[in-house]
């Protein structure tokens, strides 16, 4: 079964951003929609090691900032060269103005 | 006495073994500090710059097209042939680039529309040469694994002139489209598109030739020089600006470094010059944070040159220095420029290159 874990504070996530969460020796992103809703992914681009914390998001995108693959990272689905396999996607919850991921 | 390392500059030779045991390739690289907030500004993408250069592009790409068939025979086609060469076989490339990184338009259409047709100008596979860039961004310089280095060591001063006439890279892309549209792909090109994509560079390449065919029998049809001209060699007659800018991006620098500072050069270039090239002349920029759009690149220059060695102020400048390490590598490959950081820099890395160059000091 996995775990609830405490990702970040609400705040600490800006709309339309990513920022990166590291939890027990694995890499996570961890999104803020511009429509105020929040999303987790793995943190490295499938493409090749890349954080994506560094990277940029557009709408439903997150874009690798080593090689501009993109992914939508509510879904986690690869959209095209030079990422071909999708990105894990995690549930997430909001409690007590904290971002929970299950991992 | 140093003997000098000879590099193989195949992507499935002994240089590709060494850079993946010695941990160079898919390395992590040196970037200058930059706020997220000041990146994430940096980063934004937006249309309108590019679809104002992409109409002043094709309007004068077409106009001059019309000035070459109307004064086709006379000597008034030479300022056309020359407006129509450049833009056609060098602006191309910056197009081709700035698209496939996805980064010149915010809306991906627009990106991927302008990217096909820019490689069809410049003779380019778009998928085999997507795949080389990504190669070129992951490990730049990194000998063995880059497929892009324009001039290896040690260099060959001929056929460096050579590539201003387009003579050599003619040479090279069209039999490799046609042998792709055959359905050859060599090892070195399997070694970075992956197999689920090399049947997308297959179907391209026959795309590609079978326009050439068509242009070709137009021409024969027509009994007339004006659809080659036109279409397929520019890439020989109007080249000649690609390579005067794109040769400065690495040339005479380090190999096998993982900081941008050490392997690219960023170069003050006229305005027109930035025109055709798209702002690449900030290339170390570039390499740096290759997720900033052609025309961010100038604000972060400024925000981050105190962390980068002093770009050369002109063309003439940076060839001008260049010259000697040429003529130095020519006896000693190892030798390289090694430009000087300032004051405000944080140092080099030294664990990949600290190459002895004592050799190479008369």
């Amino acid at each position: 079964m996995a775990d609830w874990v405490e990702a970040c504070a609400v705040d600490d996530v800006e709309k339309e951003d990513v920022i990166r969460f590291d939890h027990g020796g694995r890499t996570f992103a961890v999104y803020r929609s511009p429509d105020d809703k929040f999303f987790a992914t793995g943190g490295y681009c499938t493409h090749e090691k890349a954080h994506l914390a560094d990277g940029l998001v557009m709408d439903d995108i997150i874009e690798c900032p080593k090689h501009n693959g993109r992914f939508n990272y509510k879904t986690g689905q690869a959209k095209g060269a030079p990422v071909c396999v999708n990105l894990a996607t995690y549930p997430v919850k909001i409690e007590a103005g904290k971002v929970m991921i299950q991992i | 006495m140093t003997t000098a390392r000879k590099r193989d500059y195949s992507l499935v030779g002994e240089s590709t073994r060494t850079a993946i045991e010695t941990g160079l390739a898919s390395a992590e690289w040196y970037h200058t500090d930059v706020p997220r907030k000041a990146m994430k500004e940096l980063m934004q993408r937006s249309d309108g710059p590019a679809i104002r250069d992409t109409v002043i592009w094709l309007a004068v790409i077409l106009g001059s097209a019309a000035g070459i068939v109307w004064f086709w025979g006379s000597w008034w086609v030479v300022p056309f042939l020359f407006v129509y060469g450049v833009l056609y076989g060098s602006s191309s490339d910056s197009r081709w680039h700035e698209c496939g990184h996805g980064t010149a338009f915010r809306t991906r259409w627009m990106n991927d529309v302008v990217y096909h047709i820019a490689s069809f100008m410049l003779m380019r596979n778009p998928v085999q040469w997507r795949w080389s860039h990504a190669r070129h961004h992951t490990d730049t310089i990194i000998v063995g694994r880059d497929a892009e280095i324009a001039v290896m060591r040690p260099p060959d001063l001929v056929k460096a002139a050579l590539a201003f006439t387009g003579i050599l890279d003619f040479r090279y892309s069209l039999p490799t489209l046609v042998r792709q549209a055959f359905g050859t792909l060599s090892d070195d090109e399997k070694s970075y598109i992956p197999e689920m994509e090399q049947h997308k560079a297959v179907v391209v390449a026959r795309w590609h030739v079978a326009i050439y065919v068509a242009t070709i029998a137009l021409a024969i049809a027509l009994r007339s020089w004006i659809p080659l001209v036109l279409i397929g060699l520019p890439r020989l007659y109007g080249t000649w600006h690609m390579v005067a800018t794109g040769l400065l991006q690495h040339i005479g620098l380090a190999d096998n470094v993982t900081d941008h500072r050490l392997n690219s050069r960023t170069v003050y270039m006229n305005p027109v010059s930035r025109f055709i090239y798209w702002n690449m002349n900030y290339h170390v920029e570039h390499h740096m944070f290759p997720m900033v759009p052609y025309h961010a690149l100038p604000r972060l220059h400024e925000l981050i040159k105190h962390d980068l060695p002093e770009p050369n102020p002109s063309m003439w400048h940076a060839y001008r220095e260049v010259w000697p390490v040429l003529l130095r590598q020519l006896k000693y490959e190892d030798f390289y420029l090694k430009r000087e950081l300032p004051p405000t820099a944080r140092p080099y890395r030294g664990e990949f290159h600290a190459v002895d160059m004592s050799a190479a000091a008369e």
